[in-house]
């Protein structure tokens, strides 16, 4: 019963979980967007005191719940490891190992000194729920938004507007990359040894892990009735559960209940612990079990090639979906990135630093970007991290999705009257780049679609009565949109691109 | 008990349904009921003649034209294996075919026309036909500022290889192209200071030109100009619809006053623009409605035909024509013309009430602003504002009842027929597309106006 509940509601968590990387219409999260706010590294990046004090407590009273529940890489790790328990033979799978305390203490204190020093990329590669985000936007959100574009040229067939589509673009190899390889080293690890991820590796189970020894509910042996089966032991994915001298290693067990299950005595129960805390024995370390960890990193590593490989051929299909092009029209040449001596940070960020500081580069907000701004950033010490660029679009004045979806406080929740007089940089302009310079006709576009009237035009030729005009920037009224960067018919590179702004400022 | 009685009857009834339907079904299989049609005919339907249209005869040469004209401006395109576009020949040659095999003999192309591929591909398609068969109508085009071509020879090579395009050694129409676009000076230009019209004027006398005219946009200057000259002109092209007979837009002249100037002269009259590039066919419900009640099978294109090819003095109405369904439909109402009675003309006025009062961008969808230096669709944004006030969904208001609908009507349609970079918002304001414009819209204000409407509808401004 016990295992039932915590199957069905982790599978919702899951799902909902998911779907918020995958929706682009910006609806789902106004009810769903709480999901990922609960996450612990998040929440401990934002400083959400509600929600850590909820977790916190969450883990005092039942235990590791939130590994089986709420996180979605644990839950995805489950599911990998049922289809595994599936094949034959492979019934009764697992053995009790012991703790790798060194390493796991060795990751959590790793983890909490990049976290205190700033080195985003190792928070950031740590997080269970960013590495969820990366595999779900990396693998699942293309194919999503292809069966949406599916449904949307069904749709145009019957003259439906009930769908519209969307574009599906290779945002940054790096972060498919680290996803894949996540995938793979996941994935591997939970097809033949369950949780030992969660319990060897994450940051955030060792750390629940010291409160869950501690927690008010446990699972106990009834010494009384346990026949000495075994079979608690082989069907506990997290190795946890000593069946020789019915020890639980309560830092390690997720509260799955798959144990209470399959015990045919019923020797397993989850009580609190004033009712079973005399029959529980002090942890003890079992040297006689250690897997071979050497081993398992050889097969890990072949097979992980061969699904990076797989996964390259399928990437290649995004890469190669191109817009289509009407004849008898100009040709229009692809916008070009232009080298941005500043990246620029959507607004609500604050400042590149509260960005670097705050992101676990979970790509939620690049995810539900619906304007093609956002995107992983490649540099070094910000990797993963959105930043933006506006060759497929420009950050529109009715749109503040990332700053709503963001749950590690990266993007502080604007609304969109803040956001029109928030400075996230400044436009420059290139002289040599100019239609005005470059076809001798008169250009009025930065002008025009400006949102501020940041942007004046000038003569060129001052003194002569029909001078062509040139734009330029007021710096004072300025927000960094890119409406002029994005619109500008200068091609491959703007003539007027935006340089972020290391602070952001009110204008 | 209850519930069960109440399964056994639905299902009874669902067998009776079901019996009932069989019987349907065999009924129209075997058309056992005599009054009981097996399909419509009339209207849009039904056999289309291949000898009973209408003809009109030139005062000039005494050609029998077909009151329906075929224009070539419009072929249908395909990709070739080399992935670059061209005419879908085997689609042209199959709708000339049947156009010539239902009576239509008049075909009128141009250099220009499909990015300068229509004369070729008319020509492979008509040589195929004996040349008594088929009236050929070609221009001397003028769109191009380029002095190499505007110039004498410039005009002479233009002109000769209509002729190999063609593959006819005379044609029988041909036109100086948009006369008015520009005014008189153009007109100069183009045609009298290079001594191109007295060439013309020979050529005429030579025979290789049978009959000679223009096709007129614009200033009426020109109009008036050539009329009182002492040239004689065989034809002339105008355009005429139920809307701009007295409601012509820009700097048009209404057709009320061409073809009565025109018919003084007893100069015949070839109709371009009669559904005002596909809007007449697509009017508002309400303009629909008070056709239906009177003709309830014949559909808005078919009105706007009657009403061009009523006058005598019409020689024939353009249509381009793309779709085999189109051509169908032209070639029914025009064999033979039943022309428009009184009750249909007052009727028709009311229609045009309806037509001004909409918010319509006057845009033909013409192409011959295309292609934008800046990689604009401006036929295809104009065509998909258009659309949009047609059905209804143009909002006056964001208060309006329909907001939701026409939001998602606007927004999701203009991406579906623009491509995002080709879109009003990208439009530089250069003005190149504006003098090429027949329609004489300002191209630039009309796609800022459209943009400032996407604006207020993405960012969800009231209004």
């Amino acid at each position: 019963m016990l295992r039932k509940i915590r199957i069905i509601t982790a599978g919702i968590f899951f799902f909902l979980t998911t779907l918020l990387f995958l929706d682009f219409t910006g609806s789902f999260h106004l009810w769903f967007g709480w999901m990922a706010k609960v996450q612990l590294v998040p929440a401990i990046l934002a400083v959400n005191v509600v929600a850590i004090i909820f977790l916190l407590l969450l883990t005092f009273i039942f235990g590791r719940l939130y590994c089986s529940v709420i996180c979605p890489l644990g839950v995805f790790q489950d599911g990998i490891s049922n289809v595994s328990g599936r094949r034959k033979g492979k019934k009764n799978r697992f053995r009790y190992s012991s703790p790798k305390s060194y390493l796991r203490y060795g990751v959590l204190a790793l983890f909490v000194v990049s976290m205190l020093a700033g080195i985003s990329v190792v928070v950031s590669a740590l997080d269970p729920y960013a590495s969820y985000g990366r595999m779900a936007s990396g693998f699942l959100t293309p194919l999503y938004r292809w069966g949406n574009n599916l449904l949307a040229l069904v749709a145009e067939r019957i003259d439906s507007y009930a769908f519209y589509s969307v574009d599906v673009w290779m945002k940054s190899w790096i972060v498919f990359g680290v996803a894949v390889a996540s995938l793979g080293i996941i994935a591997i690890l939970a097809w033949r040894h369950g949780r030992t991820y969660c319990n060897t590796i994450c940051p955030v189970g060792t750390l629940l892990g010291f409160i869950s020894r501690f927690s008010i509910f446990k699972l106990h042996f009834e010494l009384e009735k346990c026949n000495g089966c075994g079979l608690c032991a082989r069907n506990c994915k997290s190795s946890c559960i000593d069946a020789k001298t019915k020890n639980i290693d309560y830092s390690r067990c997720v509260t799955c209940f798959n144990c209470v299950e399959k015990c045919k005595s019923g020797a397993i129960v989850y009580t609190s612990r004033k009712w079973g805390a005399s029959k529980t024995p002090v942890d003890t370390v079992d040297v006689h079990h250690t897997s071979n960890t050497e081993n398992d990193k050889d097969g890990m590593s072949r097979r992980s090639v061969l699904s990076l490989l797989g996964l390259l051929a399928f990437t290649n299909i995004v890469k190669s979906q191109q817009i289509k092009v009407d004849g008898g029209l100009a040709t229009i040449e692809d916008k070009k990135i232009p080298d941005r001596k500043t990246p620029i940070v959507p607004p609500g960020a604050l400042s590149a630093q509260n960005m670097k500081q705050h992101c676990t580069a979970c790509q939620l907000c690049i995810s539900g970007c619906p304007n093609g701004v956002l995107r992983p950033s490649s540099k070094l010490v910000t990797l993963m991290q959105p930043e933006m660029s506006y060759e497929r679009g420009y950050c529109r004045p009715e749109c503040v999705e990332c700053s709503q979806v963001c749950p590690a406080g990266a993007i502080k929740p604007i609304d969109i009257a803040e956001k029109s007089a928030i400075s996230i940089g400044l436009a420059v302009w290139i002289k040599d780049n100019c239609v005005v310079n470059t076809d001798e006709v008169q250009c009025n576009s930065c002008e025009y679609h400006c949102p501020t009237g940041a942007i004046t035009l000038v003569d060129r030729d001052p003194g002569y009565s029909d001078s062509l005009k040139i734009p330029t920037v007021d710096k004072e009224l300025c927000i960094g949109c890119g409406a002029c960067e994005n619109l500008c018919p200068a091609r491959p590179f703007s003539a007027i691109y935006v340089e972020g702004n290391v602070r952001h400022h009110s204008i | 008990m209850e519930n069960k009685g109440k399964k056994e009857i639905s299902r009874r009834s669902f067998l009776k349904v079901l019996g009932a339907g069989s019987v349907a079904a065999t009924a129209a299989l075997y058309g056992c009921k005599s009054d009981n049609k097996v399909s419509a005919e009339g209207g849009t339907l039904g056999e289309v003649p291949t000898d009973k249209m209408t003809y009109r005869t030139t005062p000039t040469t005494g050609d029998k034209v077909s009151l329906l004209g075929y224009g070539c401006m419009r072929y249908p395109l395909r990709k070739n294996s080399k992935g670059e576009e061209e005419v879908d020949q085997d689609i042209v040659n199959e709708l000339i075919d049947y156009a010539i095999a239902h009576g239509v003999n008049y075909f009128d192309t141009s250099p220009v026309y499909v990015r300068g591929w229509s004369e070729a591909a008319t020509g492979i398609a008509l040589s195929r036909h004996p040349r008594d068969k088929y009236f050929i109508a070609t221009k001397l085009s003028n769109m191009n500022n380029n002095p190499n071509v505007r110039s004498y020879e410039g005009s002479l090579a233009m002109y000769k290889k209509s002729f190999s395009e063609l593959k006819v050694d005379y044609i029988d129409y041909y036109l100086l192209h948009t006369v008015g676009n520009g005014g008189m000076e153009t007109f100069e230009n183009r045609y009298i200071d290079n001594k191109v019209l007295d060439f013309l004027l020979k050529e005429r006398e030579a025979g290789r030109v049978r009959n000679l005219g223009f096709s007129f946009h614009g200033d009426i200057a020109v109009f008036d100009y050539l009329l009182a000259s002492d040239i004689k002109w065989d034809f002339v092209q105008i355009q005429l619809n139920y809307v701009d007979w007295k409601h012509a837009t820009g700097s048009n002249t209404n057709a009320e006053y061409l073809l009565t100037e025109l018919e003084k002269k007893n100069i015949p009259a070839v109709i371009m623009e009669p559904l005002l590039g596909g809007r007449l066919s697509r009017v508002p419900s309400q303009a629909l409605n008070i056709m239906k009640e009177i003709h309830p099978e014949d559909s808005a294109a078919q009105w706007a035909f009657r009403y061009a090819g009523t006058p005598e003095s019409v020689l024939t109405v353009l249509s381009g024509m793309v779709y085999m369904e189109h051509l169908q439909e032209n070639i029914r109402t025009y064999s033979p013309l039943i022309p428009l009675q009184k009750k249909e003309y007052e009727a028709l006025d009311r229609v045009t009430e309806i037509m001004l009062n909409a918010d319509y961008v006057q845009c033909t969808e013409c192409q011959y602003c295309m292609p934008c230096p800046y990689g604009l669709d401006i036929p295809g944004v104009f065509g998909h504002y258009n659309r949009i006030v047609s059905a209804g969904n143009k909002l006056k208001s964001s208060k309006d009842e329909n907001y939701k609908k026409a939001r998602t009507a606007f927004l999701v349609g203009y991406d579906r027929s623009v491509p995002k970079l080709r879109q009003a918002s990208h439009c530089i304001g250069c003005e190149i597309c504006k003098p090429h414009c027949p329609q004489r819209i300002d191209i630039p204000t009309e796609m800022r106006r459209i943009d400032f409407y996407t604006e207020q509808l993405k960012q969800k401004i009231e209004f």
